[in-house]
């Protein structure tokens, strides 16, 4: 992975002088709160329910045990024993000092970490595919590309206050596995018949009170021209977007006003005057950074291990791991394992400092020290050895790492909701291990397959709602808390928003609701259907009626 | 006189900024003796005037108008001034550097309005080279901003190569 030179090393520990000084200005009352919010936010610092809620960024996901590490002692010094990894590849501390935050930051930055821009009205940690470098479907591998859009966005002058924050997501896979329909930016990398490496460009998605799909600006963009295009992209949005209304100030909203044609036109005019210009990206310079993603030092191994065949023979609850959290690699031999934080009864996607130095052991013994975070998060060990595989699996459910659930029902996306979010309207957490507890037979889990079930605690969607096959979102009625289902969302390169079946649902009757849809798709299902391939041939109406009964036929009729 | 930050210095400001007031008809408006900056309305209109008047006059801009509207006039203009009614609407970054790399406009940028400390280093990478901090602030320590980071990643106004094109091992 990525390792800082002077230069970047220079600029995180001068991030860290700045902000000491800030927060030692803010104490001394010098800096208002008003104006210290934009800069405590982008160091990833919320003021929160309980207390402050302090983010570090994962750059494209990937992380060192080194770095784990250092995570794990900022959960145990300055947390309490545990953090929080997001939709966005970052992780959440729920319960630090703002004081202690410049020393956090500190720690940080001497593992090559940061907080940069994790949140705030600027440009966001850049996201990617968490089988980067291992797929079997990649195009190119997409993180030197993203290493290279983190150096441009970190602290870009201009558009460090624009209308809204700003999130960009790069897919190097003919499948996509980053969302990238849904983000301010998307990027598609492709290779023409001749060879010439390049980006689709998709603008205008998101999620949000308003979830758009976005929509494609340039069909193929050299990738030499990215950044002088993103900067275009970017200069039309900072100028003309909307700051009048926050709930209106995304990208999405200014391409939808504009239409893409119009807005697509104001950024080839933008970009005329700064195609081929110096920030144009150099082969040098590709080449200096995509050094650093070179292929691990692999084993040569038989494509198919014996051993690795045998265990799953001998023990069924190996073998239903090795199917849900095992992947196929490009390497023989070698396979990608997911270590699920989605154990039924704890909240998706923590995991305590402990878990934390655990994960790091396994990455150093198992995956060449290097682990990746992913957008349903959960972590991901890249690189194993298939003969590996069982040992490995043994010590991740000495972990609690090993539940065998990735892609089913219980493996939820859910964001930390009303119990530490200040925006939430309505607890997930507790809801999402309510879910998660009817299902608790795995057999029957099984039996369900593929869904996933995305779950939001309020509009600002960081749960990504929308796109989950069943999504769940809290509202706020009347004071009391409610939820709102949907059906047939999906990510992926068919990505699309999921609809709402009708009216929303006290949190007792959320179990109840999902269940219903879900025994109802297991009776309509023919033949290999997963519930979204059930959706998309009955429709939306059946699974209403399914809930509500004949009131939806009513209203269907 | 009220102090400015011109090329990281404190130093006294010679120009009187005017403003109208609502519904005031830019055309007539009574202007002050001595060195002006005027906003771009009063400029239209009373370009032939300003521009003979025998003292330093500048324009300007508000978020809503940009670098084009000045670009014809931009050898007339010793000073322009950008609008920053809140800090923490960030038009004016792209306006500066406009009008520095687009229009290459050599003349003074000065940020005026909810100027602070914490966006000057930023400000000077997009072209402002002058600051008119907001009243009641501290200008002695402000003027430590400008050495926040030392060698930053991106082109702008006051670098035109991006950092790898530059980096040495």
């Amino acid at each position: 992975m990525y390792r800082y030179d002077n230069y970047d090393q220079a600029l995180v520990d001068e991030r860290v002088t700045q902000f000491r000084d800030q927060v030692a200005r803010w104490k001394a009352g010098e800096l208002s709160d008003e104006e210290f919010r934009p800069l405590r936010l982008q160091n990833g610092l919320y003021v929160q329910r309980h207390a402050p809620m302090f983010r570090v960024a994962v750059p494209y996901g990937m992380l060192s045990s080194i770095q784990m590490r250092c995570l794990a002692t900022l959960g145990r010094k300055y947390d309490r024993g545990y953090g929080h990894f997001t939709t966005r590849h970052n992780m959440q501390f729920n319960w630090p000092a703002i004081e202690d935050v410049p020393d956090m930051l500190a720690a940080l930055a001497k593992v090559e970490m940061h907080a940069i821009q994790t949140s705030g009205n600027c440009i966001r940690n850049v996201t990617t595919d968490q089988f980067a470098g291992v797929a079997a479907d990649e195009i190119l591998d997409p993180r030197p590309l993203c290493e290279i859009l983190r150096q441009w966005s970190t602290f870009h002058p201009e558009f460090a206050f624009l209308p809204r924050k700003f999130k960009i997501a790069v897919n190097g896979a003919k499948e996509d596995r980053a969302l990238t329909w849904f983000h301010d930016i998307g990027l598609h990398i492709l290779k023409t018949d001749d060879g010439m490496v390049g980006f689709r460009v998709i603008v205008g998605g998101g999620l949000g009170r308003t979830p758009i799909r976005g929509e494609v600006v340039r069909e193929f963009l050299p990738w030499q021209d990215i950044l002088t295009y993103c900067e275009a992209i970017l200069r039309v949005y900072n100028r003309y977007g909307r700051r009048d209304n926050s709930y209106k100030a995304r990208i999405k909203i200014l391409v939808q006003a504009l239409g893409v044609k119009e807005f697509a036109r104001q950024v080839d005019a933008e970009w005329e005057h700064l195609k081929g210009g110096p920030a144009t990206i150099t082969q040098a310079e590709y080449d200096r950074v995509t050094s650093f993603f070179g292929a691990p030092a692999y084993a040569i191994l038989p494509a198919i291990d014996e051993s690795f065949i045998a265990h799953q023979a001998e023990s069924l609850p190996f073998a239903r791991w090795a199917e849900r959290n095992v992947r196929p690699h490009r390497i023989p031999g070698y396979a990608s394992v997911t270590l699920s934080l989605k154990k039924p009864g704890t909240a998706p996607g923590d995991v305590t400092s402990e878990q934390m130095e655990a994960a790091a052991d396994l990455a150093d013994r198992y995956s060449f020290g290097e682990l990746r975070v992913t957008h349903e998060q959960n972590l991901v060990l890249a690189d194993v050895e298939q003969r590996q595989l069982f040992a490995l699996w043994q010590e991740a459910k000495a972990a609690n790492f090993a539940t065998p659930n990735i892609g089913l029902l219980t493996d939820m996306i859910v964001c930390p909701g009303g119990d530490f979010c200040d925006l939430a309207n309505a607890k997930s957490i507790p809801v999402a291990n309510a879910v998660q507890d009817r299902f608790d037979d795995l057999d029957y889990l099984w039996d369900i397959g593929d869904i996933e079930i995305n779950f939001s605690g309020c509009m600002n969607s960081c749960g990504h709602h929308h796109v989950g096959n069943i999504g769940i979102l809290g509202v706020d009625k009347g004071n009391e808390e409610w939820y709102q289902i949907t059906v047939g969302g999906e990510q992926g390169n068919n990505a699309q928003l999921g609809k709402v079946i009708g009216r929303s649902f006290p949190a007792g009757e959320v179990p109840d609701v999902i269940e219903k849809l879900v025994r109802f798709y297991i009776a309509e299902r023919q033949e290999g259907e997963h519930f979204i391939d059930t959706f998309h041939r009955i429709g939306l109406d059946p699974f209403k009626v399914a809930v509500y009964g004949d009131k939806a036929r009513l209203k269907a009729a | 006189m009220t102090q400015i930050i011109k090329n990281r210095q404190a130093v006294a400001d010679n120009y009187t900024l005017v403003t109208l007031a609502e519904g005031e008809a830019p055309a007539s408006t009574a202007l002050p003796t001595g060195a002006i900056i005027v906003p771009l309305a009063v400029w239209q209109a009373q370009k032939s005037e300003l521009t003979t008047r025998g003292t330093p006059v500048g324009v300007w801009l508000d978020v809503t108008e940009g670098a084009e509207d000045v670009a014809d006039d931009l050898a007339s203009l010793p000073v322009i001034a950008v609008n920053f009614p809140k800090f923490t609407d960030g038009r004016g970054y792209s306006t500066a550097r406009l009008l520095r790399e687009r229009y290459g406009y050599t003349g003074e940028i000065r940020a005026i309005g909810d100027v602070l400390h914490d966006q000057l280093f930023l400000m000077a990478r997009c072209g402002f080279d002058a600051f008119a901090l907001r009243e009641g602030k501290d200008i002695a320590k402000a003027l430590n901003a400008f050495a926040t980071f030392k060698t930053p990643y991106q082109a702008a106004a006051d670098e035109s190569r991006p950092l790898f094109r530059r980096r040495t091992a």
